[in-house]
């Protein structure tokens, strides 16, 4: 692996006060990614407003009507690299929507840094955006304990807070959890170990950054290729050449290898695998490639490829986690479009099981869901869908809503 | 574990890799669900990337879509020449609009000869969008370019203007794209948004790309302006008091001659470009695109009134 760059999606969740934007800007700055014109730029918004010292949260604050406001309104993504890796960080305001924001950018992400003040410890909001990162199966979770300038960079307190952290992580089922003493302003354990943490023996933000392993991130046993796009050149050339294009969301697949088309149950070979470098022996997720099939069987988009072995169900209906997403509330009267890996259906919610309070994760019932509500339903769809379990497989255990009136996305759903 | 054990050990799955296979879904996903798309071509370095991402995602068959370029005659001669050339070599159909179609027609008025084109490229786009039925607009636009663009989505929805509302963007989760749209909206769907400008020279050079010339150090007759090195052409003359010069350099990027400076640079391939990209420390609109100097709003400003 040494060449090799990898590349590791993360989201910081922390409000302004606990330091993220200071963070993010000083994980820029120390890898060499912020330009100089960038930094000229919001210096002189910083004069500006009045402000002694170069707000590194400017960076972040891409519209003008933020900028204006001095808010952050949506998820903004930013890239860095290190010699080792490139980064992508999903940034998300702290503030209002919040849930949605977070629920969105946390569905790419490999890690979240939860970000909570030394002087303040475990507030609700930490809770929340714990619950929020297992909610959408976030692998990897740091705690960021930033200010340890502010309270000595005393060992005990740090102690005292990830003892209450790792306790409620535990509960919530989280399994890889990494503390981590820092000082965001002065550059402690982000990127150099500084000198006032000498009692932490563990790894600096940036060092963990780099290093951590995500490849088994991917589920790498259960083989899922939902078909994208079938290739019929008809030239004369590929006359009677059927591709079947899709991208591999789980598992790897061999020349020779027995698959099942589902839904139909059909069984079938792998003739060829197709890509445009030339024919491949295996191939694996999450390569984007081309299909051939021993045998001439009726498929299209929407249809997925199995092995034989662990199937995924092929059902009508499901219970779900569900993250509302629109100001309009979840009508239950009515017929939505659920896009679910390459198959879009009617569905409707057949009936609410409760609602979560991302703040005390108390359940309750309720009629309805709001925006930025959570909650377990169950859901009818009109053609059956082929799905894993979230917690097995991402990519088909997710899902989308879509209100076929305004085609806007109302929810996310996440298959129990 | 088996099967993990063997991914490990057998694979080297780059960063690279991961951002072909993730632009190669969404490709596909456009002409999947989308029933008119177009791929927006240049003749630029990305728009060359995404044709060679369109040949992995859609070869053996023809593209499943136009090229389609908006042309502002504001020309570098070398990029057209090289756009002709390789939509020939493709075998691809090419359609070409050029903004002087707009201003016959009245609906682009220039202030002046030398006005800045890119501007009004959104009209001429729109119109094209019009004729030719267009609900799908593929570009090859990143989200480390700019401020605004890093807060787009993948699928940026249009409404019938062709503006972009960033207060009301779709929410856009996993890679499960929401690709409806109601006659006469249309999406504009950035494939590469997740690249950078590193990772677009180092595909160039992995995938042995040709890219036109002036990409690559040459010399050339430039005017040293506040704003940046302009390079003289039959649009850019010396004002009273500009002097001449002749230096080496290279365009970072390629768009209205009147408004895309070179750098002074003495990269003569792929690989020395990288080497020159990793220690830079100017952006790449900074460096070379006065008309986002204008304000540090001039993008989104740009793509509200339809700007892809």
């Amino acid at each position: 692996m040494s060449k090799v760059t990898q590349l590791l999606r993360f989201i910081t969740a922390g409000s302004v006060d606990d330091g993220k934007s200071t963070l993010i800007g000083r994980l820029l700055h120390d890898s060499k990614s912020i330009f100089e014109d960038q930094l000229s730029a919001i210096s002189r918004t910083s004069a500006k407003r009045g402000m002694s010292a170069v707000d590194l949260s400017l960076l972040t604050d891409g519209l003008q009507a933020e900028r204006e406001q001095g808010i952050t309104i949506d998820v903004a993504y930013r890239y860095f690299a290190t010699p080792k890796r490139k980064f992508i960080i999903g940034d998300t305001p702290g503030h209002e929507q919040y849930t949605r924001n977070m629920v969105t950018a946390a569905s790419t992400a490999n890690l979240v840094i939860i970000l909570v003040d030394a002087r303040k410890g475990v507030l609700v909001q930490t809770r929340r955006h714990t619950y929020l990162a297992s909610l959408v199966g976030i692998p990897h979770v740091v705690l960021a304990v930033n200010k340890m300038d502010m309270v000595d960079y005393s060992e005990a307190r740090f102690s005292e807070i990830c003892a209450e952290y790792l306790d409620f992580a535990a509960q919530l089922g989280l399994t890889d959890v990494t503390c981590i003493p820092l000082s965001a302003l002065m550059g402690d354990m982000l990127v150099e170990r500084g000198n006032n943490l000498d009692w932490y023996q563990g790894t600096t933000l940036m060092n963990l950054l780099e290093n951590i392993v995500i490849d088994h991130d991917v589920n790498t046993t259960d083989f899922r290729y939902p078909v994208q796009w079938v290739c019929r050149p008809q030239s004369d050339e590929f006359h009677d050449f059927r591709g079947f294009m899709g991208r591999i969301e789980a598992g790897e697949i061999a020349v020779g290898d027995e698959i099942t088309v589902l839904p139909s149950g059909r069984c079938t070979k792998v003739k060829e695998i197709v890509s445009y470098d030339g024919s491949l022996q295996r191939a694996f997720a999450p390569q984007s490639v081309t299909l051939e099939l021993e045998d001439e069987i009726d498929i299209s988009r929407g249809d997925m490829f199995v092995r034989s072995e662990n199937p995924p169900k092929v059902e009508k209906q499901f219970e779900a986690m569900l993250c509302w997403l629109s100001d309009i509330p979840l009508d239950k009267n009515r017929k939505y479009l659920v896009k679910h890996t390459t198959r879009t259906v009617k569905c409707f919610i057949s009936d609410i099981k409760y609602v979560v309070n991302v703040n005390t994760l108390d359940q309750h019932g309720t009629a309805t869901f709001n925006m930025n509500d959570i909650g377990r339903v169950a859901v009818k769809t009109q053609q059956p869908l082929v799905f894993d379990s979230y917690s097995v497989d991402r990519a088909t255990g997710s899902f989308i809503m879509i209100d076929e009136t305004t085609n806007n996305t109302v929810a996310a759903g996440m298959i129990a | 574990m088996k099967i993990a054990e063997k991914y490990m050990t057998a694979h080297t799955f780059t960063h690279l890799d991961a951002l072909e296979s993730e632009s190669i879904h969404i490709m596909r996903e456009v002409a999947a669900e989308c029933k008119n798309p177009a791929l927006l071509f240049s003749g630029g370095k990305d728009s060359i990337v995404m044709l060679r991402l369109a040949e992995k995602a859609f070869r053996p068959a023809r593209f499943p879509f136009p090229l389609v370029h908006i042309d502002t005659e504001h020309n570098f001669p070398e990029v057209i020449a090289f756009r002709d050339k390789r939509a020939a070599e493709l075998g691809e159909r090419l359609i070409v609009r050029s903004l002087e179609d707009s201003i016959r027609k009245g609906t682009v008025v220039l202030k002046n000869a030398l006005h800045s084109r890119n501007v009004f490229q959104s009209v001429t786009l729109l119109e094209t969008i019009a004729e030719f039925g267009f609900d799908a607009c593929m570009g090859g636009a990143r989200r480390d370019e700019e401020k605004s663009r890093a807060k787009e989505r993948i699928f940026s929805f249009r409404d019938e203007f062709g503006q972009w509302d960033p207060k009301n963007q779709r929410p856009e989760l996993w890679d499960i794209y929401n690709t409806r749209v109601h006659p006469g909206e249309n999406i504009r769907v950035f494939p590469i948004s997740n690249w950078t400008e590193m990772d677009i020279w180092q595909y160039i050079e992995r995938e042995q790309l040709e890219i036109p010339s002036i990409y690559f150090a040459h010399e050339r007759e430039v005017i040293q302006r506040p704003g940046g090195i302009m390079p003289v052409s039959e649009l850019v003359q010396p004002r009273a008091g500009e002097k001449v010069e002749i230096k080496t350099v290279r365009f970072r990027t390629v768009g209205d001659i009147t408004c895309t400076c070179p750098v002074e640079s003495v990269a003569r391939n792929a690989r020395e470009i990288i080497e020159e990209t990793a220690i830079t420390r100017i952006t790449e609109r900074g460096a070379t695109r006065m008309d986002d100097q204008t304000s540090e709003a001039s993008m989104e400003l740009r793509k509200k009134e339809g700007y892809f």
